[in-house]
């Protein structure tokens, strides 16, 4: 039968098991959207913004494990979804972007809504594609899903002209294996590497876990506990790696980095070992690199050799997938014993706990840590939790103990503001779940609050938290530590959320006072058939503590003070 | 102390741009990079030369990076032949041009190109044999120049062979215009 490149394209995404995209229409997309009404079987969702497909596609493909799907037009649609792709390159999400582009005779010409988005998309994609011949279009989107969620995961962009997706041909779906001369990422270890890893192992006396987002890609929960529990090895988790591994464990150190426990920061710096397991050493957990762990022999296991040696040079790199390569390790694995290092975390761990806001008196006045703490306890832990980029974000890092894989879903290398919302709306979708969580602040809230349209007109049953401290409190906070309590463009307005709420047809309440945390969660929890928003009123100037101010040594962190004892 | 990569890649449109937009992106300082067809069409080699400050098994690692490069060799330390061409217009009178003729039998190169006022010099060679004649024509007058960057091959039984890899999959017809690469 002859289809057109517009009926080939939703073919292939049915054929790739796509059951909902992303879009907004336009002129070089048209085609495409005309064809849409003869596909029942996936639906559309009509975004407010393109940067909030890309972003709900991104949430979608963290809750499920799936390829998430955004749509967009030639030119500024297609530069709207930069920043989606861009964050999804970052954190390794698969994404497949498919973009109109001005009928191929007027490429070049700066034509009407023409952008050379293969081109601006270049170095924020995994690939990108420009199908110029409609016979290319069906391999195209089959290699753009293979490349995308395969190896290390990422974003893929298929540009197709207006003329290519009104072009008929003779359809036949290319089966078969998808061969790429360039691509094959790695699998499994050497023997000797094994070896190598087991005697390191064995000799270390200070070990600790570093795990990343790599855990959860690789789908190595399982192991990567058999392995912690073992060998009785204390593990850190990144920010990506959260529920990777249970938080509530007595082996667990929390996040690690910048904002991390100060235990986690301690037992790295004076470990013996580090047991690297899909991570990549970013600058927002090492610190300085020159101080960094330098007692400490490196075991680095990652999917992506150029992760190797690029920021931390490995004593023992592995390039493989982590699962496969700790499925090869765990047999000849032999229990292992650390009573004194774990004794000395613990001891670490008590100092924490004295400094901690959550065991402090602090009245009615509501701090995020406990707004967070109450929501963790009154969702019994285990919900979906999607966050912005800022104070409140690290705060849910640290008191939101997430248990089980891909709870956790957040902008962490790019770090996007306007992210939460947006993303909680595609993971809801996603899970077709009402135990979904946007934790946003009042800054990145408001950038892409457009989105409420799109939730109550898919009726998403996700729940909205806005931490409302009237800054932008991540920068704020910087501002008071390094440039002299200079507040210049953080106090930000913003309008009456529950109002806002209301107008869009949203239940809202607002929560000033502690003891109103936990009902009004219930409350929230009690609503199934759509969003639902809290905006909850905080301290105005409270700061994020730990923190290792950038590019300083990983154990100068700066700790919230003790609070002054019997004080009169 | 310069690296050299050779690197094989799919011989498709705007597979030069993805590499020096990697190059520009990881903030790598290019030498010089040359590329041509190889024994199979579907297939360039590239021959890059980087900075010293450039960790090339890094630069190699990205290299891999891009979907369209098929296989990345550092051949810094391996020996091999490597090879540039230049060409040297000179500016010349009756007197200068004899020097330049003797310049080029030292050298062995050739004179492609004959004008009343000037001379085309060709020349291949490593790099420094061609940086001493061109310091040598220097003073005689060079009117204009043109090099083509180094290309590389290893000596012996080192292989970097483009007709192991077969065409990929799929693509009934390469639908672009043009192979730019």
């Amino acid at each position: 039968m002859k289809l057109s490149g517009a009926e080939i394209i939703w073919e292939c995404l049915i054929r790739e098991g796509v059951d909902i995209v992303y879009g907004y229409p336009g002129g070089a997309i048209l085609p495409f959207y005309d064809a849409m009404s003869k596909y029942p079987q996936v639906h559309h969702v009509l975004v407010r913004h393109e940067q909030s497909a890309a972003h709900m596609a991104d949430g979608l493909a963290r809750a499920t494990g799936k390829v998430g799907v955004a749509i967009g037009t030639s030119g500024p649609g297609a530069t709207n979804l930069v920043t989606g792709i861009a964050t999804a390159m970052l954190d390794s999400s698969p994404l497949v972007c498919i973009t109109g582009q001005v009928a191929s005779p007027l490429i070049g010409s700066d034509a009407f809504q023409e952008i050379d988005i293969t081109g601006i998309t270049l170095p924020i994609t995994k690939h990108n594609y420009l199908v110029f011949d409609i016979h290319d279009l069906a391999y195209t989107i089959r290699e753009a899903f293979h490349v995308a969620r395969t190896g290390r995961p990422g974003p893929v962009l298929i540009d197709v002209p207006k003329d290519v997706q009104n072009a008929k041909i003779e359809f036949e779906y290319p089966e078969g294996e998808i061969v790429l001369p360039g691509y094959h990422p790695p699998k499994e270890a050497s023997t000797s590497a094994l070896e190598a890893m087991l005697r390191m192992i064995g000799e270390a006396e200070r070990p600790v876990i570093l795990a990343g987002h790599g855990v959860l890609m690789s789908g190595a929960m399982r192991e990567v506990l058999e392995f912690a529990e073992r060998t009785q090895t204390p593990f850190a988790l990144t920010l990506l790696g959260k529920g990777g591994l249970p938080e509530i464990h007595p082996l667990s150190l929390g996040m690690m980095g910048m904002h991390g426990t100060g235990y986690a920061n301690l037992a790295i710096q004076n470990a013996d070992l580090l047991l690297a397991f899909g991570m990549r050493f970013d600058d927002r957990v090492t610190g300085n690199l020159k101080t960094y762990a330098p007692n400490a022999k490196k075991i680095h296991i990652e999917i992506d050799p150029s992760e190797i040696h690029k920021n931390v040079r490995a004593d023992l790199p592995i390039e493989g997938d982590l699962k496969t390569v700790l499925n090869q390790l765990l047999p000849s694995l032999s229990p292992l014993e650390h009573k004194s290092w774990l004794g000395q975390i613990r001891d670490w761990m008590e100092d924490a706990d004295e400094r901690d806001i959550v065991n402090q008196d602090v009245g009615e006045r509501l701090f995020a840590a406990h707004v967070i703490h109450d929501m963790w306890k009154a969702t019994g832990g285990d919900s979906v939790v999607v966050t912005d980029v800022g104070q409140h974000q690290m705060w849910e890092a640290q008191y939101y103990l997430h248990q089980n894989p891909n709870t956790l879903i957040t902008s962490g290398g790019l770090g996007t503001m306007g992210f939460g919302l947006p993303a909680a709306i595609g993971a809801a979708m996603g899970l077709k779940s009402s135990n979904v969580w946007a934790i946003v602040g009042d800054g990145g809230f408001q950038m892409t609050m457009a989105e409420l349209a799109t939730a109550v007109q898919e009726r998403v049953p996700v729940k909205i938290a806005i931490m409302n401290n009237g800054f932008l409190g991540m920068v704020r906070q910087w501002q008071e530590f390094f440039y002299e309590e200079r507040y210049n463009a953080t106090p930000m307005y913003a309008p009456n959320f529950v109002k806002l709420a209301e107008a869009y047809g949203i239940p809202a309440r607002r929560v000033e006072r502690r003891h109103d945390v936990i009902p009004t969660v219930e409350w929230a929890n009690s609503i199934t058939d759509g969003p639902v928003l809290i905006e909850f009123v905080i301290e105005k100037q409270d700061i994020v503590y730990p923190m290792v101010p950038a590019g300083a040594d990983l154990h100068a962190m700066i700790r919230r003070p003790l609070p002054e004892k019997n004080s009169v | 102390m310069k690296h050299t990569l050779v690197a094989l890649v799919e011989n498709k449109p705007g597979v030069l741009n993805r590499v020096t937009t990697l190059f520009r992106r990881r903030n790598f300082n290019i030498d010089s990079l040359t590329v041509g067809r190889t024994e199979n069409p579907f297939i360039s080699r590239m021959t890059i030369v980087v900075d010293s400050d450039a960790d090339p098994e890094q630069v190699r690692q990205q290299l891999y990076k891009l979907i369209n490069v098929i296989q990345v060799e550092d051949v810094t330390h391996l020996p091999g032949v490597s090879r540039d061409l230049a060409l040297i217009k000179v500016q010349v009178d009756s007197q200068t041009r004899s020097e330049v003729v003797q310049l080029c039998d030292i050298f062995r190169a050739r004179i492609v190109d004959v004008t009343p006022d000037s001379v085309i010099v060709e020349l291949t060679g490593d790099e420094q044999k061609i940086s001493s004649m061109v310091e040598l024509l220097r003073p005689i007058g060079i009117l204009e120049m043109v090099r083509t960057g180094v290309v590389t091959m290893t000596r012996g039984e080192e292989v970097l062979a483009a007709n192991n890899y077969a065409q990929r999959t799929g693509q009934p017809s390469n639908g672009h215009r043009a192979t730019v690469i």
